[in-house]
């Protein structure tokens, strides 16, 4: 809006012959401006204050105890065992088991939710429908948690894990429980980001494809669709980030014992649930274990900043497209 | 359900379409609308779960006693209880201020060309999808210990929680400024008015009810962190109600998650119930925002 009003002024003033600069110089209004804009700018020194947080602890651990190739490529973790082992794979390996778990149930349901939102529900469902998905997007991740523990661990998948067909038997702590939950959880925000995207396809296009003769079908999977994928993949891409960054759910669904296996049927710890466990145990400032905690935040904030920055790319383009 | 294969079928270029397609659009239209009931179905079903499985604790005790380990029974969740609206107190009076102050300043004052002003833009996007552990990290570091070391009191947990909350109320306090129909700004302008003047008493208050919906929302999501409180050094039973900013304390979510990290049955039974009372809590704020929504779209 102030692009408008900027443009009206210079476009008076640009004649020449009349000024439209205040007559006095405004000095609360400019001291307004200046707060508004320290507002604005505390969340970048959120970020600068987050990356300041993380990187000199990181940088302390890599110099006192584990090279960074080592970190990356060992298979064992044990920081807070006397002697203990900095191979960040298990970690690595259980958090992307957990997403792929997580991503297999949410990007096909959310999708399809999406595409029966924006395309086939009527209107009049439509405008209860979308707030409760928002309601469920609200519900806490404890909860969540608590639904993988105690009702999708031992209720389904303990009574019904075909364990002659498949092998191995989900324990009270399985990646399956806390893959599956986290699923659901994200299903809202997938349905709701990919809803938006598919929405803002023009409505000229739909009805080009019609006007051609194609089926609704057709229409929306043909052209609907394409239109839209560039805000889809975005979400689909802030659903990967919301998978890597969830802690409650696996911390309380998963187990806190670090394995290098995919066997989704045993307990893992991701480095979210290896950071929240790590925070509970009051590690003193400084030592081994109070430096894991940076170094594995590291890794987390980096892989979510990449994501997060491909989406918003993804985001900016398609926005230009149609807006 | 039958609405949706009704609609399909009145519409226009259904009629001409042969068996086989028409089984085809009809099979798809079903499997789309069974996904949508089936990712609702499921949170529901477990929603209904949790309040079989906590009724058996539903009573007075819950809301008026203090965690316990040994006395289960009568356990409760008045100190988390007491936390967790001393938490909101706090987000409330920091993040509002800061929220809407800079939406107003990236809608009304930014020129949006300019380098820094897109660089808050990109940022506040990134900052909206940082996992919310990150920050108990920053808090760990920087308020809890380190250069302001306050320890775990009500401040630090207030504050972290409202740097996490912070874009959403940006975003959506952003989009309740936009809306706002641009003949008013103009209007307002062209009779003299500052473009202060003009956010203050025209923008802002047509704005209104769309940040408070936002800031409900970002409310309720900063209360049912748990996370970054956990990080904080929060996981711990507090026998009082704190009483004021510099008071240790325990969350609602912090309090749940302790009683479920227990083996027994009856620890089980009390998260339930906890969650019950939590989810209570975040419904009826849900409600208020959409009854804010309603009331106000329907004016317009």
């Amino acid at each position: 809006m102030s692009a408008s009003t900027s443009e009206v002024a210079g476009g008076l003033g640009g004649r020449g012959d009349i000024s439209l600069r205040a007559s006095s110089p405004r000095y609360g209004e400019r001291l307004i401006k200046a707060l508004l804009g320290a507002c604005a700018a505390i969340s970048v020194v959120t970020t600068v204050a987050i990356v300041l947080s993380i990187f000199p602890p990181t940088i302390a651990f890599f110099r006192d105890n584990v090279g960074l190739g080592e970190f990356l490529t060992g298979t064992t973790w044990s920081p807070l065992f006397a002697n203990g082992e900095f191979g960040v794979l298990p970690l690595v390996t259980a958090t992307l088991v957990i997403t792929v778990i997580a991503l297999a149930v949410a990007i096909p349901i959310g999708l399809l939710a999406a595409i029966y939102l924006s395309e086939y529900a009527p209107a009049r469902a439509r405008k209860w429908l979308k707030p409760l998905l928002e309601v469920l997007a609200g519900i806490p991740t404890v909860v969540y948690g608590f639904f993988a523990l105690e009702f999708v661990g031992p209720d389904l998948l303990q009574r019904f894990w075909p364990g002659d067909f498949l092998g191995g038997e989900p324990g009270t702590f399985s990646a399956l429980a806390a893959g599956l939950v986290m699923g659901f959880m994200i299903v809202p925000t997938i349905a709701s980001l990919s809803e938006d995207a598919l929405r803002s396809v023009p409505m000229a296009l739909r009805q080009g494809s019609s006007g051609l003769g194609a089926s609704k079908l057709q229409t929306t999977l043909k052209v609907v669709l394409p239109a839209a994928i560039s805000g889809i993949v975005a979400a689909m891409v802030l659903g990967v980030s919301r998978a890597i960054g969830e802690t409650m759910i696996v911390l309380i669904a998963a187990g806190g014992t670090a394995r290098l296996t995919l066997n989704p049927t045993e307990g893992m710890q991701t480095m979210t649930s290896f950071i929240g466990q790590a925070g509970i145990g009051d590690l003193s400032t400084g030592s081994v274990g109070y430096q894991t905690i940076f170094a594995v935040g590291a890794l987390l904030f980096l892989a979510t900043l990449v994501m997060n920055l491909f989406s918003i790319r993804l985001v900016r383009r398609f926005r230009e497209v149609y807006e | 359900m039958s609405v949706t294969t009704a609609a399909a079928a009145a519409s226009p270029f259904a009629r001409t379409r042969r068996g086989v397609t028409m089984l085809k659009e009809r099979g798809f239209s079903l499997a789309l609308l069974g996904s949508f009931v089936l990712a609702i179905a499921v949170l529901i079903a477990l929603l209904i779960q949790v309040f079989v499985l906590g009724t058996g604790r539903l009573d007075a005790n819950l809301l008026t006693q203090f965690p316990s380990t040994i006395r289960v029974e009568t356990a409760g969740f008045r100190s988390a209880i007491f936390g967790t609206l001393w938490l909101m107190g706090v987000v409330v009076v920091t993040v509002v201020p800061v929220g809407v102050g800079a939406a107003v300043y990236l809608e009304e004052y930014a020129d949006g060309s300019r380098w820094w002003n897109r660089v808050i833009e990109i940022n506040i996007q990134n900052l909206a999808a940082v996992p919310s552990i990150v920050y108990g990290i920053l808090g760990l570091a920087f308020l809890v210990r380190g250069p302001v070391g306050l320890g775990f009191v009500v401040l630090a947990g207030g504050l972290i929680l409202s740097l996490l909350v912070l874009p959403v109320v940006i975003i959506s306090s952003r989009e309740a400024i936009r809306s706002v129909p641009n003949s008013l700004r103009l209007g307002s302008l062209a009779l003299g008015a500052t473009p202060w003047q003009t956010v203050r008493r025209l923008v802002l208050p047509s704005a209104i009810p769309g940040i408070a919906t936002g800031t409900i929302l970002a409310l309720s999501r900063a209360i049912g962190e748990a996370a970054p409180l956990l990080l904080l050094g929060a996981l711990t039973f507090i026998t009082f109600v704190p009483d004021g900013l510099m008071a240790e304390f325990t969350a609602l979510p912090i309090q749940i998650y302790s009683y479920l990290s227990r083996p027994q049955e009856e620890f089980r039974i009390l998260a339930a119930a906890g969650i019950v009372v939590l989810l209570a809590i975040l419904l009826s704020m849900n409600a208020v925002a959409i009854y804010i929504r309603n009331r106000y779209s329907e004016r317009n």
